[in-house]
């Protein structure tokens, strides 16, 4: 995305397309430029940032009582890790800003990120007509951190935490940085000309892959399936799911309309515009879908899946939230909804346990929302979209499944049955969420 | 006197109430619990995936009334609490030995 931007706000003030831009962007001086592009990435980082809110509630709601303070556990871990392996490692690994070791494929820069010195001026800057290092930073950080969480659901209920958590140290410091950096820190997926505007695969499809992996490896929770049945375990407070998914949505908004990368001309203001208002449709879109769908196919709504709807129809959107029109994102997310009813269910076929839905969501909608882009961007090539999503796929695939057998044969990542089936609160943390609450 | 059991819809516990009082009825215990009868049980769908509820949310309504008052109580609660359809509730009467008002020491009907 920097790379991209970089390459972005230069043809906004030279291009001569749209002449009235052209005189307005002439007319916003330089260091206003560089305010307003950094005040975008603060304001669609700490909107990102919320979303860690988001998957913390979802997945505390989504789970059973006894396993509640473990989720909350893994969500906070898991985020203060991304912070610090980002910043270790990350960040360097995902924007090589040209200085490749292997040319496109990984990055030449191994070191931490640094920021400007306090108080610098215009003419010390390291992007004096761009934005400022920090707040670029900041943003990217909150994506990788969404990445992380997006694991940590699927496999509820069941992993250990310092596992799960090592996991999550790989998946931040390496494997989502790598392959971001073929999209946004420019390399060869960038090169092929592949289009993912906020990341429907480079994070959504990555966590989901990851989260997949995980759970294939880790096998599903005791009683989810037995004599040849699904057995629902129902979440223990869908007050907080729902609460959760608001939070992720309002998160959405800096997600998709902070990777517009620059606010300092009237035609980025008028297109974060635009990814807010088609971002907000497509979500609609969804959870009406899910709703609608499991009234016809259940007789009753499914407010889990009325929620999930809404978090597919966002991703659905990510890899493409500014050119399609608002009826168009609409359908976008519709589709998005139509997955994650039908992609539930054939997951408990497979006896893959999902506990919160995040393979639906985060997989199989982003895959989709990969795809439809070429559907309003012209730009946008079907076999590159395809290759690009096979590419990620096997990379993270591989990779994931290279640590999670690692773990598995040093440590073990699942807890004995008995710990499970007394909770993991009790058994990992020996303290539970609802302390004065009956058994379950 | 006598302990009049009942289990009950739990959505009709109001108009029970208030046709116990009428009725004479001077104190009530409700409790809410779970069970299974001829209603037997039903299914739902959770993710696309059908499961048994096998209990059925009730109310228990335990009363302790004089024995004049017991045939009366229970025709109140058989009128008040019937739909008609299935899994309506029961209602069981059970002779009771002794009561005693903790503040007063009273006991019997006194008590009551």
């Amino acid at each position: 995305m920097k790379l991209n931007a970089l390459g972005l706000a230069a043809p906004i003030a030279a291009l001569p397309a749209l002449a009235s831009a052209q005189d307005v962007a002439a007319a916003v001086p330089t260091d206003v430029v560089f305010i307003l592009n950094s005040l975008l990435f603060l304001v669609g980082g700490f909107l990102v940032f919320w979303m860690a809110a988001g998957f913390a509630m979802l997945e505390a709601g989504l789970v059973r009582s006894k396993n509640v303070t473990m989720q909350l556990t893994k969500n906070m871990g898991l985020f203060g890790l991304a912070c610090i392996f980002y910043y270790l490692i990350g960040y360097n690994l995902m924007y090589p800003l040209g200085t490749w070791g292997i040319e496109g494929i990984l990055s030449g820069v191994w070191g931490t990120a640094a920021m400007e010195a306090v108080g610098v001026g215009a003419d010390a800057v390291d992007d004096y007509s761009y934005a400022a290092t920090a707040s670029d930073f900041f943003f990217q950080l909150m994506f990788c951190a969404a990445t992380a969480s997006i694991v940590s659901g699927a496999l509820a209920e069941r992993i250990k935490l310092w596992p799960f958590l090592i996991f999550t140290v790989i998946l931040t410091a390496v494997i989502y940085p790598v392959q971001a950096s073929w999209k946004w820190g420019g390399g060869f997926l960038d090169e092929a000309g592949f289009l993912d505007f906020a990341g429907s695969t480079v994070v959504h499809s990555v966590g989901g892959w990851a989260a997949l992996t995980g759970a294939l490896i880790l096998g599903p929770r005791i009683g989810k399936y037995k004599d040849g049945r699904v057995h629902p375990i129902m979440g223990s407070n869908l007050t907080l799911a729902t609460l959760g998914t608001f939070c992720l949505w309002l998160g959405w908004f800096g997600f998709n309309g902070g990777s517009q990368l620059a606010m300092g001309s009237i035609g980025d203001v008028a297109d974060v515009s635009r990814i807010f208002a088609n971002t907000n449709a497509a979500a609609a879109g969804g959870l009406i879908t899910a709703m609608i769908l499991t009234q016809i196919l259940y007789k009753k709504p499914d407010l889990t899946m009325i929620l999930n709807g809404a978090l597919a129809g966002l991703v659905s959107i990510t890899a493409e939230p500014l050119t399609p029109t608002l009826g168009s994102a609409t359908i976008i997310g519709t589709i998005g909804g139509i997955i994650v009813v039908f992609g539930v269910p054939f997951l408990d076929k497979l006896k893959i346990d999902d506990v919160v839905g995040a393979i639906p969501v985060h997989l199989m909608a982003g895959i989709w929302g990969t795809i439809a882009v070429v559907f309003t961007n012209s730009d946008a090539s079907l076999g590159t979209q395809i290759y690009s999503i096979i590419v990620v796929g096997i990379f993270v695939v591989v990779t994931s499944s290279v640590v999670w057998f690692i773990l598995k044969a040093t440590m073990g990542i699942r807890v004995s049955s008995e710990e499970e089936i007394n909770g993991l609160d009790m058994a990992e943390l020996g303290m539970e969420a609802y302390p004065e609450f009956t058994n379950r | 006197m006598k302990l009049i059991i009942a289990t009950i819809k739990p959505f009709k516990l109001e108009e029970v109430r208030e046709a116990l009082t009428e009725a004479g009825a001077k104190g009530l215990m409700v409790t809410e619990i779970k069970g299974y009868g001829a209603q037997s049980g039903h299914t739902e769908i959770y993710r696309g995936a059908e499961y048994a509820v096998n209990f059925v949310p009730k109310i228990r309504l335990d009363i302790v009334v004089p024995d004049d008052l017991a045939d009366t109580v229970v025709s109140t609660i058989e009128d008040s609490a019937k739909t008609g359809k299935i899994g309506d509730g029961k209602i069981f009467v059970l002779n009771v030995e002794q009561a005693v008002r903790v503040r007063t020491g009273e006991s019997g009907d006194d008590a009551l």
